[in-house]
């Protein structure tokens, strides 16, 4: 079952990082969100390091929403989806390994980029690492919520806008809990473990829900 | 003599029937519905003012049925959601589609009347606290809910679709309701729905209950209107394929 789950894996990132399989282009609108932010609310270095923290998640979030119609989408289209369909290979589990190539090849640059990102905010180094690592506990949580979305609209055309639509009110736990423990993080002021047990525990949750919903989504859609 | 058969709810499955009995219930259910909201605000009206908001607590008589009806809807259409799925009912995603946009209506309802109730008494139109936001993020479930129904244009695939989506989206009702418990923020704790009994004075509790009731009922009415619509719709939509079929 593990080289089954290691062959889709390499499949789908091999995928995606060559040639028309655009991973990058989602740390690349995450620098385009970063951008606009300091031109909305001007130069004001104070604010925009105080501020950093969110514009990072919020970015990150979008760009992690980007991406998700790339999950099923072209498998749908070229008919590879029927063939996992057919799988010996339970198809939560197939769900499980597409979901976690995208995030290894869409959400963890997000978060590779994201110290860089914000050191443009003038955000201080240790909020940054904290940042950072809330991050790489957020943004999986957010692929496999956002993997429920992408199976709904995997026949779908044109489902990127549709896809995000549908999953953004379930991304805001995530977003919320995000933040909180990164701010309890750099400082004093609210516990760290709460938040911070919370974000875990949304990923966990994210971990079940998404590929079992999803597989629900792709054998209803697929009629069997 | 003929023994005649007790009517069952699976009965009800039958499109046809659920036309035949929904022709009489829609009145009888608006008849019900105008006079008990008619009682309920008159009932409000009458209530003494409250000894810190003085008569702005009326706007309650619409805020807080809206806000049980937006939890109430989305419960009706997780069951529903079921019933396409798990018993293949033929009226669930009839039901559960024509219930969606009164949902969102309820929630949106919910979320203006706190505004305009939020301003005077607690100063702010708006607060991120954790009813104010689980109510707006059920919003955009309902939204979500309502975009996927219109993404597709086969019905049968697009309940199927919906139901799922339902199913997970329900996870966000018992944030909901116990968000005031969980969460310290502006909102009042519930006082109506407890463990111990309602703490909210008979006064404004029999008009509000009476006010549920009556938005319950027209509810009832107008989702049966929509569902006699969406049935109609599909019927067109079948008919039109058909004579489209012809002409080839």
């Amino acid at each position: 079952m593990s080289r089954a789950i290691f062959a889709i894996l390499k499949r789908d990132l091999a995928l995606s990082f060559r040639a028309g399989g655009g991973a990058g282009i989602g740390v690349i609108f995450f620098l385009a969100v970063v951008m606009v932010v300091p031109f909305a609310i001007g130069p004001d270095q104070k604010l925009l390091s105080q501020i950093g923290p969110a514009i990072l998640w919020s970015g990150a979030l979008l760009a992690s929403l980007l991406g998700l119609d790339r999950i099923f989408g072209a498998d749908a289209d070229d008919g590879s989806l029927d063939l996992l369909l057919l799988a010996p290979l339970p198809l939560e589990v197939i769900a499980f390994a597409k979901a976690l190539a995208h995030w290894l090849a869409t959400g963890l640059p997000l978060v590779l980029a994201t110290p860089l990102l914000g050191l443009l905010l003038g955000v201080p180094l240790n909020t940054l690492g904290a940042t950072a690592l809330m991050l790489l506990i957020g943004t999986p949580a957010i692929a496999f919520l956002g993997l429920i979305g992408a199976a709904l609209a995997a026949t779908l055309p044109r489902a990127g806008m549709l896809i995000a639509v549908l999953i953004v009110p379930f991304t805001i736990p995530v977003l919320i809990f995000g933040t909180a423990a990164t701010a309890a993080a750099i400082s004093d002021a609210s516990p760290f473990g709460t938040a911070f047990k919370f974000l875990c525990a949304l990923l966990l949750f994210s971990f079940v829900i998404g590929p079992v919903a999803a597989a629900a989504a792709l054998r209803i859609g697929r009629g069997t | 003599m003929p023994k005649t058969p007790r009517m069952k709810v699976s009965d009800l499955a039958n499109p046809n029937r659920f036309m035949r009995l929904s022709n009489w219930l829609i009145p009888l259910f608006a008849v019900i519905a105008v006079p008990l909201l008619a009682y309920g605000f008159y009932l409000g009206f009458q209530a003494p003012p409250e000894r810190d908001q003085s008569y702005i607590f009326r706007i309650m008589f619409v805020h807080v049925p809206s806000a049980w009806l937006a939890l109430g809807i989305y419960t009706m259409m997780t069951v529903a959601a079921l019933g396409t799925l798990v018993w293949r009912h033929p009226l669930a995603d009839v039901a559960q589609k024509a219930a969606a946009p009164f949902g969102a209506a309820f929630a949106l309802i919910c979320l203006v009347t706190g505004s305009i109730w939020g301003y005077p008494t607690w100063g702010t139109f708006w607060e991120w606290d954790g009813r104010l936001t689980s109510m707006l993020v059920l919003f955009l479930i309902y939204l979500g809910i309502i975009s996927l129904w219109r993404a597709f244009d086969e019905p049968l695939a697009a309940a199927k679709a919906v139901a799922i989506l339902t199913l997970v989206g329900f996870i966000n009702i018992p944030i909901v309701k116990f968000s005031v418990d969980w969460w310290s923020g502006l909102h009042q704790k519930a006082s109506v729905f407890r463990l111990d009994g309602p703490t909210m004075h008979p006064v404004y509790l029999y008009p509000l209950m009476t006010c549920a009731l009556g938005f319950s009922f027209l509810f009832g009415a107008m989702l049966m209107v929509a569902m006699r619509t969406e049935l109609a719709r599909r019927r067109v939509r079948t008919l039109t394929i058909f004579v489209a079929q012809e002409a080839r």
